[in-house]
């Protein structure tokens, strides 16, 4: 069953054209991540599927039934805002209620409801409080509670981790993770972190400038970017795109002093834009696969150990590139060091349409 | 110089004890007791005889203690033929502003909720002109209100200022609600819309609750505005429908033998009571509710 259907969505707010037509189709028990860099739409599509927002254009289907004029209460969804958006004056029960008691639910019911949810995320010892006596994290949990509660067909979360710690984000991720594999609730979930998208998600949708620029699992996403944009935006650090030309099973990079084995036949000769993930760049002890690693020689301009691993900027054939090799190899900055290259994950984008290709 | 030290007054004083500072300690110390000499002077009269204030000066300490000018102003001294003291007309005056405060409060807070909470089209044009209100000399507004009370048959009604004060109360009370509410997230409303609830309800279970303070604020202005208000009660009510403000003036010109300064300064004293115990118990409420914010 389709849990949400968003056809040829389009917004404007005065002349600015913020969504251009997204089409999104999904299946009943996803996790769906959308992902994209600040401003690009991402709240305003959730704010249209929850009907805060009125579209410009297009159709929001929801559960099968078309909603572009059903009120957000009738949607059956439930929201989780980065704010967290608690009742300021109501008690944490108060706020988990506040809902069924506007769907004049009776009170019985009301409280086993509370019951069950504050035990599916420990909050119980938090029910009398109010938002203003809870911590970023225990806030963030009601707020989980409040659209746990109503059991929606689908859950809309606006980057509900990004007010929190480093750590306690990881945790919750893990969390909300699991959550869903309990419940199986489909859910729509905002962020421009790419890690949480990346490990959360089913199926990724990212989005710029108003559009979808390629919808699918994450593997597809890291290692089949459908553009230049998804390509450098997944991945931290990000693709390495650098110009070069491909000419029978080769391709020359940069300036052509360094040249690629790749399975590129019926390109005949042509420019392309190539793109290499760092971790494809390692040390040249590093084995990639069965075949024998391919090892090239580059300049190292700039060593960032993290301590699992350690990053370096290297210039190869004239172009700036990003690697990862293990923390213990000794590289010297500004001197020729050998690197291992895995050819199997090499990506060629069109430089004009900047598509993959 | 002077400027150089007072831009000390505000840190933290740590070795000199600036000039600049005890300069405004001085001006500040000679406002308050420039506003407060008249006031003493009233007080202290309204405890003299109506002889002794004849014979000595209109300043003075009392010689023996009074309390007769009180009962006198409250119920008998006679206004303009009828001997009743101020105590009807301070009814008058309590009967027009309560209900007035409350009114405008309330729909002042419907109001500007509904603006600042509730996009619509004109919402800036509406708030535009009914804070209008706010900036408009009230004798510009003598004329259509004559008019008004004469068409609407409320002409010399205590239900006709009842009625001015509410609508020209609502610029100010609309225009401090609503600034106060725009600092309330817009999740808030979204997440209350989610879960189901309306206009009403958002208002009464989410929004009031957040409003103590800007209230408390709104209620004493509108009281202390309102119970002071003369224009309007002397222009439109006469005899025995004035609020107390007027009636003031009305016993204060009513001839006697000897001028009954001790009587009239203890109708003063008792005219201005209600606002002034507005202010000492509620006065610090005021400063805090114009500072706070919605959501902390
Ligand atoms: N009510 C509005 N009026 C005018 N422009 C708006 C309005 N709401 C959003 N926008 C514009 O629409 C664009 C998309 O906004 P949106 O909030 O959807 O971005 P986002 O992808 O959620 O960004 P972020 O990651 O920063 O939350 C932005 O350029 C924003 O300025
Ligand atoms: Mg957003």
């Amino acid at each position: 069953m389709s849990a949400l259907m968003i056809r040829d969505l389009h917004k404007r707010f005065g002349s600015v054209d913020v969504l251009k037509g997204v089409n999104l189709d999904i299946e009943s028990g996803e996790f769906i991540v959308l992902v994209g860099p600040s401003g690009c739409g991402k709240s305003t599509l959730l704010n249209i599927v929850a009907g805060l927002e009125k579209p410009s254009g297009g159709t929001i289907e929801i559960g099968g039934r078309m909603v572009n004029d059903v009120a957000p209460s009738d949607r059956d969804i439930a929201m989780v805002f980065q704010s967290y958006a608690l009742y300021p004056s109501m008690t944490v029960r108060q706020n988990i209620t506040f809902g069924m008691e506007c769907r004049n639910v009776p009170r019985a019911a009301r409280d086993k409801a509370v019951e069950h949810v504050s035990k599916l995320l420990q909050i119980e010892p938090l029910l009398n409080r109010k938002p203003s006596q809870l911590s970023g994290g225990q806030r963030q949990r009601v707020a989980m509670g409040r659209a746990l509660v109503r059991d929606p067909l689908l859950f809309l979360f606006d980057e509900p981790l990004s007010n929190l710690d480093a750590k306690l984000r990881v945790e919750m991720r893990a969390e909300i993770k699991q959550l869903h594999a309990r419940i199986g609730t489909t859910i729509v979930y905002v962020t421009h972190d790419q890690v949480e998208a990346m490990t959360m998600a089913t199926r990724i949708a990212v989005m710029h400038h108003g559009e979808v620029q390629q919808f699918a699992d994450p593997e597809t996403i890291y290692n089949r970017p459908a553009n230049l944009f998804v390509a450098r935006f997944m991945g931290a650090p990000p693709m390495n795109t650098l110009p070069a030309r491909v000419d029978g099973g080769r391709v020359m990079l940069g300036d052509g002093s360094v040249a690629l084995p790749i399975d590129a036949v019926g390109l005949g000769a042509r420019d392309v834009v190539l793109g290499i993930r760092p971790e494809c760049i390692a040390e040249p002890g590093r084995r990639f696969g069965d075949a024998a690693p391919l090892i090239i020689k580059a300049r190292v301009e700039m060593i960032e150990p993290t301590g699992a691993e350690t990053i370096v900027t290297l210039r190869l054939a004239g172009e700036k590139m990003i690697g990862r090799v293990a923390p213990d190899v000794r590289l010297a900055v500004g001197a020729e060091a050998e690197f291992a290259i895995d050819v199997r994950k090499l990506c060629l984008f069109d430089p004009k349409t900047e598509r993959l290709i | 110089m002077a400027s150089g030290n007072m831009s000390n007054a505000g840190v933290p004083p740590m070795r000199d004890r600036s000039w600049g500072r005890v300069a405004v300690y001085v001006v500040v110390w000679a406002l308050a007791v420039g506003y407060l000499v008249p006031f003493g002077v009233v007080l202290l009269n309204s405890f003299r005889t109506a002889e002794e204030i004849a014979q000595t000066s209109m300043i003075g300490w009392p010689t023996n203690w009074v309390f007769g000018n009180y009962t006198a102003a409250w119920a008998t001294y006679c206004i303009a033929q009828t001997c009743s003291g101020i105590q009807p007309y301070m009814w008058n005056s309590a009967l027009v502003t309560v209900p007035a405060t409350i009114l405008s409060t309330l729909l002042g807070a419907v109001a500007g909720y509904s603006i600042s909470l509730w996009r619509f089209r004109g919402d800036a044009w509406i708030f535009g002109l009914v804070t209008m209100g706010v900036f408009l000399p009230e004798q510009m507004r003598l004329i259509p209100w004559t008019i008004v009370l004469r068409d609407l048959g409320m002409t010399n009604t205590i239900a006709g200022l009842v009625m001015i004060h509410t609508i020209q109360g609502l610029s100010f009370t609309t225009l401090f609600c609503r600034n106060y509410y725009v600092a309330i997230p817009v999740d808030l409303m979204k997440a209350a819309r989610i879960d189901g609830a309306g206009f009403f309800r958002i208002f009464w279970r989410i929004v009031l609750p957040l409003s103590p303070p800007i209230l408390i604020v709104t209620v004493i202005w509108q009281f202390t505005h309102i119970w002071n208000e003369f224009l309007y009660g002397v222009t439109f009510t006469t005899g025995q429908q004035q609020p107390v403000t007027a009636a003031l003036i009305a016993l204060s010109a009513s001839v006697a033998d000897v001028p009954q300064h001790g009587i009239q300064s203890a109708a003063v004293v008792v005219a201005a009571l209600p606002t002034l115990l507005v202010y000492l118990f509620g006065g610090r409420y005021f400063v805090r509710g114009l500072t706070a914010g919605a959501v902390k």
